[in-house]
């Protein structure tokens, strides 16, 4: 072997693997070559379905390739899997915690399987959960644990015998930004001090920052590798923060039909906008607009990954499916633009218990029609909670709840009738045929005859999927799975949509094609109510509202909650460093 | 609200039909249980392997050694010469039961004294053993009657004229296999409704029926009525099979045998809907489903007559609807009965199903929204 | 890589700890065994006794007594009096009775004179066993009765065969006594294989199989420790079994205990190998419990011999009983609680039931592998 791979923990060259679906095989990875230097901290971006999990499982000897050769630490993964298996540690997506064992029974258990000498144990579970922080914990069942006290508790499984190469897969996903971060720094502590390898594989394009190098694939391929500022060298004064008065909606519409402009996203009361390379530049696109100001910006790893994947053209990309004009209204009435000073959810002094627990503590806010509405919190903090009684699907213990002027205790069959509902996971009939999922929504609804035929065409049209009519739901790709989630819930036109993490994993491009629907929704007046831990989406909506402990924290625009935390070490704050901070104000979320 | 049931039912149908488990759950399990339960439970005796150990070695001691080897129930397995081996055949269940033809077998027979015969037969299986004592018992008659004709003995003053009805042949598997009727439409009814909540609730697809405008009264009729159609197709199928395949008689009215089919698979429902709302997984579902139908199975005189359980046993399984979907099943089939003779049967299971029905609104009322 | 000791007791002691704490480990492997045993040992029984029987007697006389006060003194039947044989009959179509007896009124007459009177007797034949057996017992009914009737006459005997049945082990012909013991072969196959496909599919289900299999651990250490607990498991299960039935239904125990131990311990290593076989092929609970119950507690129930007699079954299907583990544990049992240890019996099934324990563990190892494809 050459000097070049000695130093490389892990070695892929032409990495190939599909998988039989019944009677189709799909290709989840195609052709992959690359390597994983030692010490280092080597992220797996791309979004969901893009083959990172069948990477890893590769890596460590879960399944053999079809066709090419791995190489991890300098041996031979195919020959010797056990081997490998002794020096790495590997966290799959789904932690195999046993939850009916205690954080450290648990523990022991791993210490066993890995061979760890009863006599430095103490020393070394001492020191684990110093650095997770669930040393109050250790007696309790894992089962209890809140989401993100169980992703640590499950590296912490991972690192009971300190590993040389520890591979985790997505241990962020459904994690709250406070215990992202303190995962984060559990990571960087451990390359650092422990000089170990790590491969950290995520759907989340801001961590793409944290790496010191990047695997960046998309659909079985890799589309880019190198320090993370490789991928935004390219993008240098093309980033750039757009504000003009005339909202931030329509400026985001007026900006993304502007040439020379690659990509819109809202931030807060601003439009982030990157501009193409040989575009007209900054002159150009300030001509677009009157009155626009543009602040020059650094770029992120998110701009390369979309420029790349313009790059790659509209054709055979899922994602890149031509987004619904905004012209053609989801919504028939005609919406009043100004019709926001109107509660259309009312919630006064609503307190939820579960036995002992109080989940939800004298909760009170309401959201204007035609408002977009984020409900924040760690895990555990309620907002869950709070967002299943708004939904109808738990009575609260004490409190009123009003939504589209119904009381949800006396008349909540008609009031669902108002609102439309898009789950977190995936939740359609996947055995059922996309056409079947759609009638069967709008039929619940009451929806018949034409105007329901009308709805199944429109919905045929407007999210492209009138030629996946006849596909099995369970069997599409992620980007038309949540398509099709938003007609269903769309079907019967609701004043109210209630989204839980809409776009979590799903490719930037998918993401920016939803929330401009949603922006279009809202714009018709239709109230919009977001949950989510993922700070991208709450930078779209209008207000937020941050809870911890079951009770409100803070409420207000994006831009104001920034605010608040502007300190002098902070000076430019992102939302999440003010969520953590609003948070971290209020005390640790976990100890509850 | 009869459209928006409608919906639901179609969909319920659709997924069932859609899903590669729940066709296999319609289709594998019955037709496994169909052929075995067809084929291999029965109470007749065939075949079954004797020995016999002839002392006496005359003619007339042969002739009763060729009725023996000449019955179909019978296997003459070996002919022993000496009474050493007699206990170890049995002991070691490579035969049945030992037939013992005493050495004064002939002597006797010429004496007018009753000439013994010993049947040595194998207790493990009682049933069984009763059943050649009744067997060999028969040949014994037999071949007496004959020889004492034949040989200018006394006429008894009496004959047995025994006939059975409804069953000439007295073939176990007419009493089994419409049995199967009811003991699959209610496995199949069960598992169809217990399990489709928990099913949704694990997909997550439960909330999202929750937010539309369903009732609890829409979805409880929407999941009730699959299991509805789907336990009355698969009993349809499976009496086509019973009449075309197994070539048992259907002599009594079809309204009737569904009649009784209906408020049957209606009382099954009812339980499917209360273990449906209760359980949050399918594993508790499967667990409180196999947790019902184990004792209402057996307790329901499939197999064992009920008249042979204790008082209190017999009581209990008042409550028990396939006890008289039994009864009605092999009543139309065998006795050739129609509606008014069945009325004692169809209103304990109508007001079973009336309370299970109820109770399982009352859950899902509580326990699903 | 070598075998580990501490490796091994960290997974077992996990086991046991998620044996403990689970609610529906202890159902399958507790109340569920209580509850058939209940259900079984009062509810099934093969015993017809007291059967209603309707005696239609138009001209009842001296000689007709002399028969009838048989049947009335026999205590397999109740005879209920009809004045008609119509009514009888729609007693009988009503299930009223399940039989019925017909002297008819020239029947002391015939019977005196030319001899050969027919005594009608009609049973219900829908439960084909229960006729069998009420024609059994009234043929002895009746031949006791031509043997008294001639006794006392001084005549010789009109039945020249005396037929001496003799029931060896079972001398009170009660059911219970071999469907108890049978049952347990039943209740281990539940813990073995059900139990056992159904736990390692939830580690599949809940990724905690995936988590296991990139640590060191060997293959035959994660089955190792799969089989001991639930082996202990099992073994308490049939030690539960075998005092309920004794203590309880009062079934004889007449074989030595130690055989029956190392007997059941055999089945349940084949119950096990069954039940790891069957997770190897099915990694989700719901696929794993319809696929053991349908190849080992529905053949261990029907096709074991356990309460459906195997040399009557058609030849296709007693040759499919060879292959049924429960089949030669049935056989065991029953011989070891009613008969006691003999050796042509326990070597020759013990021997196939230590065969079957090896070819389905070997299977299963040979099936199991470290990889997710």
């Amino acid at each position: 072997m050459s000097d070049r791979t000695a130093d490389a923990a892990i070695v892929l060259e032409d990495v190939r693997r599909s998988f039989r679906t019944g009677r189709r095989s799909v290709e989840a990875l195609a052709g992959v070559s690359a390597r994983a230097a030692r010490a280092q901290i080597t992220g797996l971006v791309g979004p969901d379905g893009a083959g990172k999990t069948t990477l890893m499982r590769l890596i460590a000897g879960l399944l053999r390739p079809d066709a090419g050769r791995i190489e991890v630490l300098g041996l031979d993964v195919a020959r010797n899997p056990l081997g490998v298996q002794s020096r790495l540690g590997y966290m799959p997506q789904r932690f195999g915690l046993y939850e009916d064992l205690t954080v450290r029974e648990n523990l022991e258990l791993y210490a066993d399987l890995q061979g760890l000498s009863p006599g430095g144990r103490a020393a070394r579970y001492a020191e684990l959960m110093r650095m997770t922080g669930l040393e109050p914990f250790l007696s309790r069942r894992a089962g209890r644990l809140s989401g993100g006290m169980k992703q640590k508790l499950g590296l912490a499984c991972t690192l009971v015998n300190p590993p040389q190469l520890l591979l985790l897969d997505e241990p962020t996903v459904g994690v709250d930004p406070v215990s992202r971060r303190e995962l984060w720094q559990i990571i960087e502590h451990l390359v650092r001090d422990a000089r170990a390898t790590v491969l950290f594989s995520t759907a989340y394009l801001d961590e793409a920052e944290r790496c010191d190098q990047v695997l960046l694939i998309h659909e079985g391929r890799l589309l880019g590798s190198g320090p993370p500022e490789h991928f935004t060298a390219a993008m240098k004064g093309r980033s750039f923060i757009a504000t003009a008065p005339i909202g931030r909606r329509a400026l985001q519409e007026r900006l993304a039909r502007t040439p020379g402009v690659l990509d819109t996203v809202i931030q807060g009361g601003r439009v982030r906008v990157v501009t193409t390379g040989d575009s007209p530049g900054r002159q150009g696109i300030a001509a677009a607009v009157p009155d626009l100001t543009l602040t020059p910006i650094a770029p992120r790893f998110e701009d390369g990954f979309v420029a790349r994947l313009r790059a790659r053209g509209p054709d055979g990309s899922a994602a890149l499916a031509a987004p619904a004009s905004s012209g053609s209204a989801p919504t028939g009435e005609p919406a009043e633009a100004s019709a926001g000073r109107e509660a259309i959810i009312r919630v006064s002094e609503v307190t939820r218990r579960f036995g002992e627990f109080t989940a939800v503590d004298q909760v009170s806010f309401e959201v204007q029609r035609g408002e977009v509405f984020g409900l924040l919190g760690a895990n555990g903090a309620g907002k869950s909670t709070t967002f299943r009684m708004l939904c109808g699907l738990l009575p609260p213990t004490e409190g009123e709840l009003r939504v589209a002027g119904f009381d949800l205790r006396t008349a909540a069959a008609v009031a669902r009738r108002r609102i439309g509902y898009m789950a977190q996971r995936f939740s359609l009939y996947g055995d059922l045929t996309v056409s079947q999922n759609l009638r069967f929504f709008s039929s619940v609804y009451g929806l018949s005859g034409p105007q329901q035929r009308r709805r199944i065409e429109w919905a045929g049209g407007e999210f492209s999927l009138g030629a996946l009519a006849e596909a099995k739901a369970g069997e599409l790709p992620l980007g038309f799975k949540q398509r099709l989630a938003l007609a269903c819930a769309l079907m019967h036109e609701p004043e109210i949509l209630f989204l839980d993490e809409p776009t979590s994993g799903v490719d930037p491009l998918a993401r920016r094609e939803f929330w401009r629907r949603i922006n279009a929704l809202a714009g018709q007046g239709v109230t919009v109510l977001v949950t989510t831990h993922f700070m991208e989406e709450a930078e779209y909506c209008d207000r937020l509202l941050i809870m911890a402990q079951g009770r409100v924290l803070t409420e207000g625009t994006p831009d104001a909650i920034k605010a608040a935390a502007r300190g002098p070490e902070r000076p430019d704050p992102t939302l999440e460093d003010a969520f953590i901070a609003a948070i971290g104000a209020a005390g640790a979320p976990e100890a509850a | 609200m009869w459209r928006r049931v409608l919906a639901l039912l179609v969909k319920e149908l659709l997924a069932v039909l859609a899903d590669p488990h729940g066709r296999w759950l319609l289709i594998g399990p019955p037709l496994i249980q169909l052929v075995v339960f067809g084929y291999a439970a029965s109470f007749d005796l065939n075949h079954v392997p004797i020995a016999i150990y002839n002392q006496d070695r005359s003619q007339p001691s042969r002739s009763l050694v060729a009725r023996f080897a000449g019955s179909p129930t019978f296997t003459v397995e070996a002919l022993l010469s000496s009474g050493r081996r007699v206990n170890e055949l049995i002991d070691s269940r490579r035969v049945e039961a030992v037939v013992v033809i005493d050495r004064r077998f002939t002597r006797d027979l010429y004496r007018h004294v009753p000439a013994p015969v010993q049947v040595i037969v194998d207790g493990r299986n009682s049933n069984t053993g009763l059943l050649i004592e009744g067997y060999a018992g028969a040949i014994l008659t037999d071949f007496s009657l004959a020889w004492s004709r034949a040989h200018g003995g006394a006429r008894p003053p009496a004959v047995l004229d025994a006939r059975a009805l409804y069953n000439q042949t007295l073939d176990s598997h007419w009493f089994i296999i419409p049995g199967i009727i009811a003991l699959l439409t209610q496995v199949e009814t069960l598992l169809v409704v217990g399990l489709t909540v928990a099913r949704e609730r694990e997909l997550g697809t439960f909330d999202q029926l929750l937010v539309t405008p369903l009732r609890p009264l829409d979805i409880l009729l929407g999941k009730g009525l699959p299991g509805l159609l789907v336990g009355l197709t698969e009993a349809s199928v499976i009496i086509a099979a019973t009449v075309l395949w197994f070539h048992v008689p259907l002599r009594g009215s079809l309204a009737a045998l569904y009649l009784g089919l209906l408020l049957f698979v209606l009382a099954v429902t009812g339980i499917g809907l209360a273990i449906s709302a209760l359980s949050a997984t399918q594993q508790q579902a499967l667990l409180g489903a196999f947790l019902f139908l184990v004792p209402s199975i057996i307790l329901s005189g499939f197999a064992t007559p009920i008249a042979n359980m204790p008082r209190w046993v017999q009581e209990l399984t008042l409550v028990n609807p396939m006890r008289y979907v039994l009864v009605i099943v092999r009543s139309v089939f065998l006795r050739g009965s129609g509606v008014a003779a069945l009325l004692s049967q169809l209103w304990p299971m109508a007001l079973i199903g009336l309370a299970t029905l109820t109770a399982a609104g009352w859950l899902f009322r509580k326990r699903v929204t | 890589m070598r075998a580990s000791p501490r490796r091994l007791l960290g997974l077992m002691r996990k086991e046991f700890l998620q044996i403990r704490r689970d609610p529906s480990a202890l159902a399958i492997a507790f109340v569920l065994p209580a509850l058939l045993l209940l259900v079984f040992g009062y509810g099934v029984s093969l015993d017809a006794r007291h059967v209603p029987i309707a005696l239609v007697v138009p001209s009842p006389d001296a000689f007709t007594t002399s028969f009838t006060g048989q049947l009335y003194g026999s205590p397999y039947f109740e005879p209920r009096s009809f004045r008609s044989i119509q009514r009888a009959e729609r007693a009988l179509a009503a299930r009223q009775v399940q039989g019925v007896v017909w002297l008819q009124s020239d029947f002391t007459r015939r019977a005196e004179s030319v001899g050969d009177a027919p005594i009608g007797v009609f049973v219900d034949g829908v439960d084909a066993n229960t006729a069998r057996i009420i024609e059994g017992y009234l043929r002895q009914v009746w031949a006791n009765w031509l043997a008294s009737l001639a006794r006392s006459r001084g005549q010789p005997p009109t039945l020249v065969l005396a037929e001496q049945p003799r029931m060896r082990f079972n001398a009170e012909v009660s059911s219970h006594d071999y469907l108890v013991p049978g049952l347990i072969a039943v209740i281990m196959t539940l813990t073995g294989a059900l139990l056992t496909a159904l736990v390692i599919a939830r580690e599949w289900e809940r990724g905690t199989m995936e988590a296991l299999m990139v640590t060191p651990v060997r293959v035959t250490e994660i089955l190792l420790a799969k089989l001991a607990p639930y082996f202990a498991l099992g073994m308490g299960g049939m030690l539960v079994s075998v005092g309920l039935a004794v203590f309880l239904f009062g079934v004889p125990l007449h074989g030595s205990f130690l055989v029956l131990t190392g007997c059941s311990a055999l089945f349940m290593l084949a119950a096990l190998g069954m039940g790891l076989l069957i997770s190897s092929a099915a990694h989700t609970q719901f696929a794993a419990g319809q696929i053991a119950i349908v190849t080992t507690f529905l053949p261990a129930f029907i096709l074991s011999g356990f309460v459906f007699d195997i040399h009557s079954m058609p030849l296709a299907i007693r040759l499919i009983t060879h292959l049924i583990a429960a089949r030669y544990f049935v056989t065991l049992l029953q011989s070891q609680f009613l008969a006691g240890d003999i050796r042509s019996v326990i070597v020759p099934n013990a021997a196939a039931l230590a065969l079957m324990a090896v070819v389905f563990l070997a299977l299963a190892r040979a099936r199991a592998r470290k990889r997710l494809d």
